[in-house]
């Protein structure tokens, strides 16, 4: 019994973390983040990779899209080139990737330590983050949420298939941040799962203290409140974009390293990890951070339990888990009309 | 009958397809993926484009029909042809107990939702014992007519392609009505709608079942087509891709969802057999590039092929004019009790610590028109929205002919004859000025969503089209008819919405700043309508800034300021009532 929940407890951790992540961007760009699982993958397989010497495919993904991103910069300012701004965007947009890729193929190998390994994984995941929002969400900021989410999907479509070629088929490992481990009574708590608590809450406090008491969180939800009304009180509001999308890639590759050394992840899980994020997320109502994160923890123990008692169930169980709580949501706050378009 | 030509003829080129000699079978086989689809597809139109209702699982309606066919007649042994109806019906009940959960729900909450049930029922498929687990069900018996059984993709090709023309006939005839109507005001929001008695969630079930069930109907299909059944089809990916389609193609149109059909199916196809010669063995890569075409589709054409399309075509369709001289009864009303019109007895609403309207009494009578009027935020908007139900008052009462309304829904307010225009207007508007101004009339008539798809509602349909042109005559717009509401100016806007709350046949009519953003003739004009309507028996209410306006028109003026009524009485007293004076000019004027 005991072990089921801390077992669902290390799992909820982990979706709490994303559905933070989840919550966070959708709050500030109306972009339901589907490809958030391909994030989990990404830094996990890329760690996974640089943890046995090699150089993950990812790197390139991220000089690509960063080209790309310089090429779209280029094509939004043809009207009023100026050099200044063309070398601003060089710099963010090729010779920044070009930079992480020149420092993974100096810094990769077999004997590189652990902390290396992560450094990179979340610099190569981070930068995939940030021209993910240049290249597909940028352009649509004004539009729907359902033109933006589909966007997400087609991402998440894109990424995913890139992970089969980058990852293969085959899933893979990494190594533990720390073999240490703990007894508590009849528990054992490892090394890796005490990393998995200590950051979930870490996180949680960061993003409270964030998006509460400084000016740039502040600005950062006015942004999801009202683009124009934003921009007009002087907010850059592709930056508030831009920063979202860093935290969350970000909260996502450490999401990933921190799993990896317990299961094995293969290039497609990411989609089904991201997914019991959202359920937290919902559940949270995807404003609330507090409220996601406990949910999380509850979406990992039902997890664990159903996975032991009713395993061919389990995924069924967790996601008609949502029904009930959208059913109550519904009840408690009848649909409020929008004002579209 | 012109409207229906290029269906004739489409009808007649897909018919003809199969005898051309040569073709590859593998084309039918194409031909039909992109039926079944399109049914889909159709569904998702009518219930995303249409509705405003995003759906991702619909794949997962298609998997009921397919299972309930597969089950019943491998184990069971029945016909195909008597699980058409259950295989129908599974999936309507399924959505009708999904629905009920989630149609609810507002903006993105929908589309979460159905991501999730769509993967929880895709496991669901897949593990339960007596759907085959992940190996699914085999060995389904081809359709068969008589002896003719339709084992090759060449006969089956028949029963899709009608599928999908009858379905889409019957999709366009449900839009063009009055269910209709009310369909495509869902996405504008549902105050509107409810101001003119549309039961809001019940239209929004409606199309939520309908889309199921095609989706049922090509699941159905699909099982007898591939002669099997697994759950793959009918998982996540699928549901995603099916959207994608109506996105493709145009999410708003019915034909959109069989163009996108179309393209997405030929697309993957293409994908799928040239990107492995161009770029070696991987697999995998056609989701890449299918995912990446996707994200820029998006950006260049975020509405979609088909109306691009046929802005591209010389072609405008031809629209029938309604013949005004056909009558409609007069609604059936409940008589009046006792005493004023409308009476307002102390009503008061708070929001949190905010009183917007702070124990306003004041009555309107018989043939009157009265003026509520008051400085911005002094709650007027508020009284009309609590006269119609759209908020619920936290004190006071408010009556109709004696009737309390306080705290009924806006659809019942309307049935006692009291009908509204908005402060920001609320047309729908890709509909006509038409269509607009019918939805008024909602009430007035009786043909439900099954009598309009087989177009047995046309009588009660010309009746309510023609109250409507009648209605736009006299406001003065029928030479604006048929231009979509969109397009018209804001004063024009306002003025169809007087003429679609005039569609009720009120006895009060409350009319939100009607004048603003007209040029001084058309105010006169108005003027000139609302005396007219008074002087026929109607009671008006009306907030409106423009003081010339109002204290030429009305009869009496109420004042609200800060959410308290500080005067009432006749245009000349009010003009000279200190605190009225001080209300809008401040305290030393």
């Amino acid at each position: 019994m005991l072990f089921l929940l801390q077992d669902g407890i290390t799992n909820g951790a982990i979706y709490a973390l994303l559905g933070l992540a989840l919550v966070l961007v959708f709050a500030v760009t109306r972009v339901i983040l589907i490809p958030q699982g391909e994030f989990v993958t990404y830094g996990a397989l890329s760690y996974a990779m640089l943890a046995t010497g090699q150089v993950p495919g990812t790197v390139w993904l991220a000089m690509a899209m960063g080209i790309a991103a310089f090429g779209l910069d280029l094509f939004d300012a043809r009207r009023s080139l100026r050099l200044k701004r063309i070398l601003r965007s060089l710099a963010f947009n090729v010779v920044l990737p070009a930079a992480i890729l020149a420092l993974t193929y100096r810094l990769a190998g077999p004997k590189t330590p652990i902390a290396v390994n992560i450094a990179l994984s979340l610099l190569i995941v981070a930068a995939i983050g940030l021209y993910l929002y240049r290249l597909a969400f940028q352009p649509l900021a004004h539009t729907s949420v359902l033109v933006l989410l589909i966007s997400s999907v087609g991402c998440h479509l894109a990424l995913q298939g890139l992970g089969l070629v980058f990852f293969g088929a085959e899933g893979l490992r990494g190594p533990a941040l720390s073999t240490a481990a703990l007894t508590v009574g009849p528990l054992r708590f490892t090394g890796q799962s005490l990393a998995v608590y200590g950051l979930t809450v870490a996180f949680i406090i960061a993003l409270w203290l964030f998006f509460g008491f400084t000016l740039m969180g502040k600005a950062l939800r006015a942004t999801a409140v009202n683009r124009l009304g934003a921009r007009l009180v002087g907010i850059r509001t592709t930056l508030s974009g831009q920063i979202a999308f860093l935290l969350a890639s970000l909260i996502g590759a450490i999401s990933g390293i921190l799993i990896v050394p317990i299961t094995t992840l293969y290039y497609d899980t990411g989609f089904l990890i991201g997914l019991k994020g959202f359920i937290a997320a919902i559940i949270g109502g995807l404003v609330s951070y507090p409220l996601t994160a406990v949910a999380a923890l509850v979406v990992g123990s039902v997890e664990a339990f159903s996975s032991f008692y009713a395993s061919n169930f389990k995924e069924v169980i967790v996601f008609t888990l949502i029904l009930p709580v959208l059913m109550l949501r519904s009840l408690a706050a009848p649909a409020v009309e929008e004002e579209k378009d | 009958m012109k409207q229906r030509t290029p269906l004739i003829i489409f009808a007649a080129l897909m018919a003809a397809i199969p005898f051309i000699p040569g073709l590859p079978p593998f084309w039918i086989v194409l031909l039909n993926n992109i039926g079944l689809a399109a049914l889909v597809a159709m569904g998702l139109v009518l219930l995303t484009g249409v509705g405003g209702l995003t759906s991702f699982g619909q794949a997962a309606f298609c998997g009921f029909g397919a299972y309930t066919t597969a089950v019943l007649t491998t184990a069971y042994g029945v016909s195909p042809w008597l699980t058409l109806p259950l295989s129908l019906l599974v999936s309507g009940i399924a959505a009708v107990l999904l629905g009920i959960l989630t149609v609810r729900l507002s903006g993105h909450y929908l589309p979460l939702g159905t991501i999730a049930w769509g993967i929880g029922l895709f496991y669901l498929f897949s593990k339960l014992e007596f759907l085959g687990r992940n190996d699914g069900i085999s060995g389904i018996p081809p359709l068969s007519i008589g002896n003719f059984r339709m084992l090759d993709p060449g006969a089956i090709y028949f029963a899709i392609w009608i599928a999908v023309l009858i379905s889409a006939l019957l999709t366009m005839n449900l839009l063009d009505s009055r269910t209709g109507r009310a369909i495509r005001a869902l996405r504008r929001g549902h105050i509107a709608g409810e101001a003119f008695g549309v039961q809001t969630p019940r239209a929004k079930l409606l199309v939520f079942i309908y889309a199921a069930v095609l989706a049922g109907l090509s699941g159905w299909l699909y099982a007898h087509f591939q002669r099997a059944a697994n759950p793959t089809p009918f998982g996540a990916q699928a549901g995603i891709e099916y959207l994608f389609i109506a996105v493709v193609g145009g999410a708003g149109y019915v034909w959109g969802g069989v163009l996108g059909a179309g393209i997405v199916v030929i697309l993957k196809e293409i994908l799928q057999s040239y990107l492995p010669y161009v770029f070696g063995g991987q697999s995998q890569l056609e989701t890449i590039v299918f995912g990446i075409l996707l994200v820029v589709l998006l950006q260049l054409a975020p509405t979609g092929v088909w109306p691009w399309l046929m802005s591209r075509l010389p072609i405008k369709p031809a629209r029938k004019t309604p013949d005004a001289s056909l009558p409609l009864a007069a609604p059936i009303r409940e008589k009046a009790s006792s005493g004023a019109l409308l009476q307002i007895e102390k009503a008061r609403k708070q929001f949190g610590g905010v009183i917007a309207v702070n124990d306003v009494s004041f009555n309107v009578g018989a043939r009157e028109i009265v003026a509520l009027i008051g400085p911005n935020g002094a709650g007027k908007s508020t009284t009309f929205n609590l006269i119609t139900g759209v908020l619920t008052t936290t004190g006071g009462s408010i009556s109709v002919l004696g009737h309390k309304v306080d705290n009924a829904p806006p659809q019942e307010v309307v049935k006692l004859g009291v009908s509204r225009t908005f402060q920001h207007v609320k047309l729908v508007p890709d509909m006509t000025v038409l269509e607009n101004v019918a939805i008024g009339a909602h009430l007035r008539g009786s043909s439900g969503a099954i009598s309009s798809m087989f177009r047995l509602d046309r009588a009660d349909e010309a009746k309510l089209l023609a109250e409507a042109a009648r209605q736009i005559e006299r406001v003065g717009l029928g030479e604006q008819i048929d231009q979509l509401a969109g397009s018209l100016s804001l004063g024009q806007q306002r003025i169809v919405e007087i003429a679609r709350a005039l569609c009720v046949d009120p006895l009060l009519l409350l009319l939100d700043e009607p004048a603003a953003g007209l040029r001084h003739m058309e105010k006169q004009r108005l003027a000139a309508l609302l005396r007219q309507l008074r002087d026929g028996g109607m009671s008006v209410l009306l907030v409106e800034h423009d003081m010339g306006f109002v204290m030429d028109l009305a009869d009496r003026v109420v004042v609200l300021d800060f959410g308290t009524k500080i005067a009432e009485g006749t245009p000349n007293q009010i003009k000279t009532n200190p605190d009225v004076i001080k209300a809008y000019l401040g305290a030393t004027a």
